[in-house]
């Protein structure tokens, strides 16, 4: 038997609205986004102008820094809009898909055959690359680092969150096909890691070159950087990559198909969805294609969440899905005042705290809105963090390191090893409504800042 | 519940920033959100919040001091019909502890709940729901007969001094009820201690002959070990003393529901007592004076040590916040509160000093236990860059 990893620490939010088992085939959306805020850090510049041609795989816009790093239209079509925000930032490149898709021809390949360099160019080339991550920092990784290992995590414990085994269901041979690309990439391992409560599918259990490790408990148990924590924890000046399971397919198709096929299997859950279930659709897709007329009638408007619930973006119903996102969720909007709220005794309130009597029936799931639950205090409680994060960082005392901007402090006291999702329960439990994950990125962007 | 809704919403606008009232900005929205759960929704990060926040957190701790509380109405009641020689029943006693104590707890809350209002207001912050506890704390703590007055200068020195002064609450470095109790400690120290505060007493009250109205403390610090209450009435809480700080089966009632609701940490209770035990048996073992032969686990029941290890051991905001801190710090608030009483004649009560003490090194503590953390990432990186 390989040694489980037990986590203890961490927190299941039983949430009503997980995806049943079926997949189903999402109609083609008229429109497809790529959204350079889902990649922190990034300064993007156009390569197309409104009312240019493209092909699936051909750059949208590229990395002002790096301009190396492009980020490639998943379909084929006419660029229609640039939407910008505040100080013309570019917020999306929208494109109208042609009915039928046309790619942009790369040389597939066998990886295990390429070098490292054609590996590289490949993946840069159809802009795939984005997908590679490193950490620290969970910014997009760059070409010219080598990294101690390549860590997968190949199940989501995240409420209501995509089952990673259906959602890689029948790519087998992509998959591998993506590990060997990666394996060109490290000197070191490629690290999955699995769910020790489940068997694991053909598609994990069956791929070659990797070293597996078995995790279980709570959520974040499925956080990839929980994993690395506890498989060979990143110190001052390591860097390791991270890719999803799902993205590894698309990466393997690369090489298999020589296109970019940026095709991946979403959940959509969450208790405003009538049928929650799961859909093979193109990334970047606009949401309103899965979710029109699967949404419950109520007063409240939803809150429609391209990711889950603890980290995810919020979309317009006309927004687009995230990059790296496999599941769309839509919850309630909680824009209501509620009588006596905090003192009632709370038979349908759900507390990782023991103060409401919902802690006294086990095994219910419940509805939970956007709303705040309170207002924002100082820190007073203490501990709370601590009981959701399952490593051996000071999570309180990084993010006031963070709030100091101390750049010594946050660097003593681990802020290689997290990002954003790590922190995200801390966030939930909080008592005093402090937006931690907020401050943690900025923490991030000024460690990148100060050392680069 | 909808007309009142309806009035608040008609009214809200003259409460935002530059309208007529705008001034009381911070005191409408303290109304509206004791009414009601604010309406405000996330956007950035988790977009679900635990149902969880303060003022929740802060209910908690007053029902866990209820118990405390009605028992030490009764108490005042009961210890006031022995002085008098009287037998009275449970709501005689209770009645008349009742009119005792209620003053001292308005003047409290009156008092605490004005500066800190004024300083919300002035800051432009919302209102903290700090002051609900500290503001029962306050009374349970003090001696019945302590002046009105004085309770109204104790509390304004501890919100104000205490608290207000390092930024709010979440801010202060010491347990803001402690240093009330403290101040009037210092400040008027024969109406905090001796004999004749601890029981309600008016003009013209007849005590009988030989009633002393000493607390245990008193006594053994005294040496008169004879005149000790036994342990089931020490247990009970049938003795003089603080309002709330008498009865240890109503003080573990509260430890019970706190502990049940995770908002006490039990670490610090438990390493409380393992420090005071230690510090106790110490003693026995190397006793010179009868003070020190005390059974070392009759300490726990004897005056504020099981009200300070649940209450105010446990402050979050001023005791260690790391966990394994929180064991350090507990054990030496047990141990320093059991030193001072039996070691140093002026002080009969050590749990007061030892925790105010302990709260001006938990930073200390959590300092060198983060600092392990710290080193241990450091010695990981070394590892790694030589081999």
């Amino acid at each position: 038997m390989p040694k489980v990893i037990k986590i203890k620490k961490g927190l299941n939010i039983p949430l009503k609205g997980l995806a049943e088992k079926v997949l189903m085939r999402a109609d083609m959306a008229e429109t497809y986004a790529v959204k350079p805020a889902d990649f922190p850090g990034l300064t993007p510049k156009l390569n197309v102008q409104v009312g240019d041609k493209v092909k699936a795989g051909n750059p949208l816009f590229h990395d002002k820094y790096r301009p190396e790093i492009t980020f490639n239209s998943p379909v084929s079509g006419e660029v229609i809009e640039v939407r910008r925000g505040d100080r013309r930032v570019i917020e999306e490149v929208v494109v109208k898909a042609d009915e039928s898709i046309s790619y942009e021809q790369f040389e597939a390949s066998n990886p295990t055959q390429q070098n490292r360099d054609q590996v590289i160019d490949l993946l840069l080339k159809s802009g795939a690359w984005p997908y590679i991550r490193q950490r620290p920092y969970g910014i997009i990784a760059n070409p010219a680092d080598k990294p101690k290992a390549i860590f997968i995590s190949c199940f989501d414990t995240a409420p209501l969150a995509a089952d990673m085994d259906f959602i890689v269901n029948g790519e087998q041979e992509s998959f591998q096909a993506g590990i060997d690309a990666l394996k060109r990439l490290t000197d070191g391992e490629i690290h999955l890691g699995l769910n020790a409560d489940f068997p694991a599918s053909t598609v994990f259990g069956k791929v070659k070159g990797v070293q597996t490790h078995l995790f279980t408990g709570p959520h974040p148990a499925g956080n990839v950087g929980v994993q690395i924590h506890h498989i060979d924890p990143i110190n001052k000046g390591e860097i390791v990559w991270v890719v999803n399971p799902s993205d590894v397919i698309i990466i393997g198709r690369l090489f298999l198909k020589g296109i970019y096929d940026a095709s991946k299997v979403i959940a959509l859950a969450g208790s405003d969805v009538i049928k929650p279930r799961y859909y093979r659709l193109i990334s970047g897709t606009r949401i309103d294609s899965i979710i029109k007329d699967n949404l419950v009638k109520t007063e409240n408007e939803h809150r429609i969440i391209s990711g889950n619930v603890l980290t995810g973006t919020m979309v317009e119903k006309i927004g687009f899905l995230g990059f790296y996102d496999n599941m769309v969720t839509v919850i309630p909007e909680g824009k209501h005042h509620e009588f006596f709220g905090w003192m009632a005794p709370g038979l349908n309130k759900f507390s990782a705290s023991r103060t409401f009597l919902a802690k006294l029936i086990p095994g219910r799931k419940y509805n939970l809105d956007t709303n705040i639950n309170g207002g924002k205090r100082a820190y007073v409680l203490t501990g709370q963090y601590e009981k959701v994060l399952p490593m051996d960082i000071y999570p309180v005392h990084l993010i006031k390191a963070i709030l100091a901007n101390d750049i010594d402090k946050m660097e003593q006291l681990g802020i290689y090893e997290v990002v954003e999702e790590d922190f995200a329960l801390c966030e939930y439990v909080c008592t005093s409504k402090i937006e931690v994950q907020e401050i943690l990125r900025n923490g991030i962007e000024s460690m990148i800042k100060e050392l680069s | 519940m909808k007309a009142l809704r309806r009035h608040l919403d008609k009214i809200k606008p003259h409460f935002q920033k530059g309208a007529k009232f705008g001034m009381f900005h911070s005191t409408f929205d303290a109304f509206e959100t004791f009414l009601f759960v604010p309406d405000k929704v996330t956007s950035k990060g988790s977009h679900i919040r635990d149902f969880i926040e303060l003022k929740r957190t802060m209910t908690v701790v007053i029902l866990a001091l209820m118990p405390a509380m009605l028992f030490g109405m009764w108490n005042v009641g009961y210890q006031h019909s022995l002085m008098i020689g009287e037998l009275w029943t449970l709501w005689q006693n209770f009645w008349f502890g009742f009119l005792k104590v209620l003053p001292i707890i308005i003047v409290s809350y009156g008092v605490g709940l004005s500066i800190e209002f004024a300083f919300a207001q002035s800051r432009g912050h919302d209102v903290n729901e700090g002051f609900l506890v500290t503001g029962l704390l306050i009374p349970l703590i003090m001696p019945v007969n302590v002046p009105l007055w004085m309770v109204a200068i104790a509390t304004a020195f501890s919100v104000i001094i205490g608290k207000e002064v390092f930024g709010g609450t979440g801010m202060n470095v010491f347990n803001p009820a402690l240093l009330a109790r403290a101040f009037l400690f210092f400040a008027y120290p024969s109406h905090m201690s001796g004999d004749k505060v601890w029981i309600a007493i008016s003009e013209g009250d007849k005590v009988i002959d030989g009633f002393s109205g000493a607390t245990p403390l008193a006594n053994a610090a005294a040496h008169q070990m004879d005149k000790i209450p036994s342990i089931y009435d020490m247990f009970m809480g049938f003795i003089p003393g603080s309002i709330g700080e008498t009865s240890t089966l109503a003080i573990l009632i509260g430890a019970a529901i706190l502990i049940f609701t995770g908002i006490g940490n039990w670490k610090i209770m438990l390493s409380t007592v393992i420090g005071g035990l230690t510090a106790g048996y110490l003693f026995n073992i190397f006793a010179v004076n009868p003070y020190m032969e005390v059974p070392a686990w009759h300490h726990l029941l004897m005056g504020g040590f099981a009200f300070g290890a649940v209450f105010m051991a446990t402050d979050p905001v001023t005791a260690a916040q790391t966990d394994k801190g929180k064991w350090i710090y507990g054990f030496l608030v047990g141990f320093m509160a059991l030193l001072v009483r039996v070691l140093n004649p002026a002080y009969p009560e050590g749990m007061m000093l030892s925790i105010l003490l302990m709260n001006a090194f938990a930073p200390l503590i959590d300092y060198y236990v983060v600092d392990a953390n710290i080193r241990k990432r450091l010695k990981r990186a070394k590892k790694v860059a030589k081999s």
